[in-house]
């Protein structure tokens, strides 16, 4: 079965894009919500940590490709998560090995990867069922757009708990940190008050699209 | 339409339990390879985060020589790379330039506000006094908890008395923490006013360190003196 | 550490109750919480499972140290949750099938509970001993249950008030459960 090339790239491109706007997984499908929260008190660690479950989850996904054929169906939640887990363990060591301060700073969550919801839902849905490249391509669109969640998350609760932008202070020593924006209440407001601004654009775009059908 | 029905195939138990090896020997193979592949790094980091902390506690050390404190009495080295004998304490000495005994440090641990307040405190023998304390792992709140590294009254704490009874069973006063503005005796720790739960983890993780560790210290100053 | 089983057991329930002070367990806190009818039992449901995790993560962890064999933690963890959880099913299909077929779907999903494999770890990263474990997961289940419970008899109130359209979802659980958590800021220091 041949594609030509063109096809193949827009195919491609199209599994990119679908975890970065329509199915953000942290937006739209409201996934993987334990690390958006608990991890995004600072830019870096909201960085590091949409680096790592992208990691997890393109390596995961394409090895769950490659041997979709071969698991049986019915223990293929418990190999999935055996996989995902092997992949988090070598992460795990990977981030020891670069930076103990952000180890610690990342701590228990990084082994919470394995149990992210986004993972296991792609290995369900879409790397059992189809070739790796797909797979891994759509899993690095999924890791990509929950990075940007957690960016979305972390450079808020930073600024406006901390003062700073990925550690560099940007109104001087005389800020009055907003504290509750680095801790727990914090990161449920800033999160439901960004569902807040989506779900109004989303509500002004549908208005606009009636009006536009109204007046043709 | 089909009229034979289709059955749905159930895979044989053999085919599923050789996959399942495979994956299992794929994955296992995976993870050690990951874990030697960055043995030595993580090593390398533990040693360097561990010198760090030791010579920010003990200004005056320039080399650091790990030690456990065993269980029946006596201290012993600890080659690098080897694991302490069960029940022993871990603690560091810090040797100076000339190879005297600067101090000891040891690392305590007791629940703070968000989780567990990990700090490293300095033992000066020869004034047998806890000299100063610095924060390993902490999660408490910035801007409140975060005082006990900065707050000038709370850092005046130190050095902290900390004298080991005569029966060398345990510290001759327990280190305990104070409401602000009411410490009366040296071995009181006054917190930090609005932080005090923050304070009393610093306050309790040095007691229930130096409780257990200094009167075993305590009888073999001798050994620790010279670097071995 | 030395502390007691009663103080950890309280703190798990309060002070750093796992929903809310350390986000644990948010995917069925959102998802579940709509009625008070489903909120309940799956809570409890996650309770007994956190209890058995916990159980096995701690003999787990005696084997793997005693082996050397600490890279295999969180590959060892999982899959004993994950066999618990299976193990939780096939008895509730057996003794109560009602309660089964209400739960659904997210029986199987525990598996996927930050709660239950945060338990497993946060045990093993604190060295609790056995009493100590015990007190961590049955605090943390039942505090995880007192936030659905909360949060589930909010949200069925919420559906009787003049909510703005926007806000209505996801958002609207997520601004409560802040309220909630900022609440629960109030217990800080209790017991210790």
């Amino acid at each position: 079965m041949s594609q030509s090339p063109g096809k193949m790239s827009a195919r491609n491109w199209d599994e990119f894009m679908e975890g970065i706007w329509r199915q953000n997984p942290v937006f739209v499908m409201v996934l993987g919500m334990c690390p958006t929260l608990a991890v995004t008190v600072s830019g870096v660690n909201a960085l590091s940590m949409g680096l790592a479950t992208t990691f997890v989850l393109v390596c995961s996904c394409g090895l769950v490709s490659l041997l979709r054929k071969l698991i049986p169906k019915e223990v293929r939640i418990a190999t999935y998560i055996v996989i995902i887990a092997t992949f988090v363990t070598v992460v795990d060591y990977v981030i020891q090995a670069v930076s103990l301060a952000l180890y610690d700073a990342l701590g228990a969550f990084i082994q919470l990867i394995v149990v992210n919801c986004i993972i296991l839902g792609r290995a369900e849905a879409h790397a059992s069922k189809n070739p790796p490249m797909a797979a891994m391509t759509n899993a690095l669109g999924m890791g990509v757009g929950f990075t940007i969640g957690l960016l979305a998350l972390g450079t808020v609760r930073e600024i406006l708990g901390a003062g700073s932008l990925f550690g560099i202070s940007l109104f001087g020593a005389d800020f009055q940190p907003w504290v509750i924006m680095v801790l727990p209440p914090g990161g449920f407001f800033v999160l439901g008050a960004w569902l807040l601004f989506f779900a109004a654009l989303e509500r002004r775009k549908q208005r606009k699209l009636a009006e536009a059908t109204q007046n043709a | 339409m089909n009229s034979q029905a289709i059955l749905p195939q159930t895979t044989p138990a053999a085919a599923m339990i050789r996959t399942l090896g495979l994956i299992a020997a794929i994955c296992g193979l995976i993870i050690v390879a990951a874990y030697q592949g960055t043995y030595d790094a993580v090593q390398e980091n533990k040693r360097i985060a561990v010198e760090r902390a030791v010579f920010k506690v003990i200004p005056a050390a320039k080399s650091i020589v790990e030690y456990s404190a065993l269980p029946a009495g006596g201290v012993e080295k600890i080659a690098a790379g080897a694991t302490a004998p069960a029940g022993a304490l871990k603690f560091y000495a810090g040797y100076d330039a000339g190879g005297e005994l600067a101090g000891i440090a040891a690392e305590g641990a007791a629940k703070g506000y968000a989780d567990t307040v990990r700090i490293l405190f300095a033992y000066d023998l020869a004034t047998s006094s806890i000299s100063a304390f610095s924060v390993v792992a902490m999660r408490e709140t910035p801007g409140i908890g975060d005082k006990i590294l900065v707050d000038k009254d709370f850092l005046a704490n130190f050095p902290l008395e900390a004298k080991v009874s005569t029966d060398l069973k345990a510290l001759a006063n327990a280190i305990v923490t104070v409401k602000h503005g009411s410490k009366t005796k040296p071995w009181e720790v006054d917190a930090i006013s609005g932080a005090t739960i923050t304070s009393r983890a610093v306050g309790k993780a040095i007691n229930d360190a130096a409780q257990a560790l200094l009167p075993r210290v305590a009888p073999n100053l001798d050994k620790l003196k010279e670097k071995s | 550490m030395h502390e007691s089983a009663a103080y950890i057991f309280v703190n798990a329930l309060l002070a750093n109750n796992f929903v809310l002070a350390m986000f644990l367990g948010l995917c069925p806190f959102l998802g579940v919480s709509g009625k008070l009818d489903t909120a309940f039992p799956m809570g409890v449901a996650t309770t007994f499972v956190m209890l058995v995790a916990s159980l096995c993560a701690y003999g787990l962890n005696l084997l793997l140290t005693a082996f050397q064999l600490e890279f295999l933690r969180l590959i060892s963890y999982i899959v004993i949750i994950a066999s618990s959880v299976q193990l939780v099913e096939m008895v509730l299909k057996k003794y109560s099938p009602a309660l089964f077929r209400a739960l659904g779907i997210y029986l199987p999903l525990i598996t996927t509970n930050c709660a239950v494999l945060g338990v497993a770890l946060f045990q093993t990263a604190r060295e609790y001993d056995f009493v100590q474990s015990m007190a961590f997961s049955f605090g943390g289940g039942a505090g995880f249950t007192l936030a659905l419970v909360l949060m589930a008899s909010v949200r069925e109130r919420l559906q009787l008030s003049d909510v703005p359209s926007v806000a209505q979802g996801t958002a609207l659980s997520l601004m409560l459960a802040g309220i909630l958590s900022l609440a629960f800021m109030g217990f800080a220091g209790l017991g210790g």
